[in-house]
């Protein structure tokens, strides 16, 4: 028994009451991590605490760099040098990640990225939670580019999602982002834990000798430094060798078109939804992370009152799940979406219905009550001019 | 890979150099502009490899961006990580975690190191991680076109100082000796049997090892002061250079405008990645 297996194996079956940003770390552990970079950052800083408390004891390495542009820079080069690597993060230092959020996905650098969001922009509310950072997530680096991230709604998927997280990552050779928020970070409520064999690890693909690291085949396999391959890694564009070639238009085509159909034609098995539907509905909720919560309350109480409504929650936010909102739109004729910015979603989920989509936007630290949302599902309810019992 | 190296030049210099084992030989020539001394910190640092008798498939080059980012990657065909600008030393703290047996060199210009990723080389001497790293000063930013750096001298044009820089130049190797790392020299160019024999030294420290390497770019930052020729700044370097010991024993007036030179830190702390594992130790199974 490996020491990360032993020290697990205190934890098994048992059911503890911890933060969502505990159970996250966790999740890291189970999934294999054993290195860890991060920065002090409000609500996220308990899965740093965590991490350099417990992975010493899982021969890991946990270390405190001087801000959010090193941290994710060292949890690159630890996955170079083999280990399976994580940051964790809020709002502002997100957005210091950005440049080496494109580096991961130029280079391939399977690795995981939590952003426990928070209010802003800037400081904004420092601590308070919000959802603003999903866009973020999507288009915050520069460049043409696709990515992963998940969003967990409860203590006990903020343990799943971490390991599907790094999982995604090995499986896609890229980023992932793992979108709590400070909601779910600092929500304390039980988790159960799995055995460590219960749990599906996804091991790093390494290449045999003279096989291209870089292309070749749309996920190429890695190989790793210190093995005498003498590998060449860049964020310059570089052909399937790794060898860089910034000049040739069709290198640059064939690299980043790869790169986002890696994950593009994937979308079918990554997106993944949670959904209660009900024959009638009129109406549908699609929402996520901490909303979803609010929003599930009050789809089941406008349902005790009479009024048919759909529940879509999103568990993937990128690559989008495009079907399963196609899939509602076409059993409803109004959807809305809570969610604690002022729009993200339902903006990118307009792309992909002409029903009229309703936002229900909720900012400034707070999230939606019950009856906020069900306030709005039977105002909809009402123009639609159906029967509220 | 391509067997056959074509070197530039008459057919009787065909004859291979023998350091060029250590180059990825394939994409040669080097694209560093005539007279720059990127080629000298190459040729330097490949020497003391060679006289070390270090195997490359014991070390990770890590790089930032800027031309002496190329002095290793892709030039030395060693396992090479070209990161993001400013960033090479992080990502280095990373790889050295993770493998401690390693020899981890960053070679990378001083925009990069002392400029974008300035608190990175504070806090990874700080810390004293073992690795190397070369800071190759040519007092300008030469890639974008010779703007001026954070190591620029005082009132000398660039193409952003075009009425002179008003700004004072940092020492970086100063710098780094008070933030704790455990072997800092500076050398230039010209002093290129001192400076292999200082980059042997810097790959056998056990912590944080850095030689900031005067270099000279006549191009970008030579055609603002009218020094065009590699031989102008070598003289220079020459001229202006004091020895660190006595150095010691002149005033700040008589030092202003000077390159003290050679050894400013020896000291055997506390290595960091030596004390994680240490940490690690205390949990594993008797």
């Amino acid at each position: 028994m490996t020491q990360r297996q032993s020290r697990l194996k205190e934890f098994e079956n048992r059911t503890l009451f911890l933060l969502g940003d505990e159970a996250a770390a966790y999740g890291a552990l189970y999934a294999g991590c054993d290195f860890f970079a991060g920065y002090p950052i409000t609500p996220a800083s308990e899965i740093a605490e965590v991490m350099s408390r417990e992975l010493p004891r899982v021969d890991g390495y946990y270390v405190q760099m001087e801000d959010e542009l090193a941290s994710l820079s060292a949890v690159i080069g630890a996955v170079w040098a083999g280990g399976k690597a994580m940051t964790a993060t809020s709002g502002p230092g997100f957005s210091l990640m950005q440049e080496n959020i494109g580096y991961a996905v130029m280079t391939e650098t399977p690795c995981v990225i939590i952003d426990v969001q928070r209010s802003g922009p800037s400081t904004g509310q420092a601590t308070k939670p919000a959802q603003g950072d999903v866009l973020q997530a999507r288009w915050g680096t520069h460049g043409d580019h696709e990515i992963i991230a998940l969003a967990p709604s409860s203590v006990q998927e903020c343990f799943e999602l971490t390991v599907a997280s790094f999982n995604l990552a090995e499986q896609y050779r890229t980023p992932v982002i793992l979108l709590m928020d400070g909601e779910i970070g600092h929500l304390r409520e039980s988790v159960t834990f799995p055995t460590f064999d219960e749990v599906a690890r996804e091991e790093r693909r390494l290449a045999e000798p003279d096989t291209d690291l870089f292309g070749g085949e749309p996920i190429p396999p890695m190989s790793l430094f210190g093995e005498g391959r003498f590998i060449h890694v860049t964020g310059s564009t570089h052909k399937a060798s790794g060898m860089r070639d910034v000049q040739t238009q069709a290198v640059h085509e064939e690299l980043v078109t790869r790169l986002c159909q890696k994950i593009a034609d994937a979308r079918a098995e990554i997106a993944s939804v949670e959904q209660d539907l009900v024959d009638g509905a009129r109406i549908g909720v699609l929402t996520y992370g901490a909303t979803a919560r609010p929003a599930r309350g009050a789809v089941l109480e406008a349902r005790r009152m009479g009024c048919a409504v759909d529940f879509l929650r999103l568990i993937t936010i990128w690559p989008f799940p495009e079907e399963a909102v196609k899939r509602l739109a076409e059993r409803v004729e109004t959807i809305l979406v809570p969610e604690m910015n002022l729009g993200q979603i339902a903006r990118e989920v307009e792309r992909f219905t002409s029903l009229p989509i309703l936002p229900l936007p909720k900012i400034g630290g707070v999230a939606h009550t019950v009856d906020e949302i069900l306030e709005a599902i039977l105002s909809s309810s009402s123009e639609l001019g159906s029967a509220v019992g | 890979m391509k067997d056959d190296v074509i070197i530039p030049g008459p057919e009787k210099r065909l004859k291979p150099h023998r350091l060029l084992k250590f180059l990825r030989q394939e994409i040669l020539p080097t694209t560093f502009c005539p007279g720059c001394g990127c080629g000298t910190v190459l040729n330097g640092f490949a020497q003391a490899v060679d006289e070390l008798g270090i195997d490359p498939k014991d070390m990770v080059f890590v790089t930032g961006i800027g031309c002496s980012s190329w002095i290793p990657s892709p030039y030395f065909k060693g396992d090479t990580l070209h990161t993001t600008h400013g960033r090479p030393i992080a990502f280095a703290t990373g790889v050295k975690i993770m493998r401690p047996d390693l020899k981890v060199v960053v070679i990378a210009g001083d925009g990069d190191i002392a400029g974008i990723g300035g608190n990175h080389l504070i806090h990874a001497a700080r810390r004293n991680i073992d690795m190397t790293v070369l800071m190759v000063n040519n007092w300008n930013y030469g890639m974008t076109g010779g703007q001026v750096s954070p190591t620029t001298p005082f009132g000398v044009p660039t193409t952003t100082t075009p009425y002179d820089n008003v700004e004072h130049p940092l020492e970086a190797a100063e710098l780094v000796a008070a933030a704790g790392a455990n072997y800092v020299s500076r050398w230039t160019t010209y002093h290129v049997f001192p400076l292999m024999e200082s980059i042997q030294k810097a790959l056998q420290v056990d912590g944080f090892s850095f030689i900031e390497i005067l270099s000279q770019c006549p191009v970008s930052y030579g055609k603002m002061v009218d020094m065009r020729k590699a031989s102008d700044f070598l003289k220079f370097y020459r001229d202006q250079s004091v020895r660190v010991h006595k150095a010691k024993a002149m005033s700040a007036e008589e030092l202003e405008g000077k390159i003290v030179v050679g050894k400013l830190m020896e000291r055997e702390r506390t290595e960091f990645t030596a004390s994680l594992r240490r940490i690690n130790e205390r949990f594993r199974k008797g």
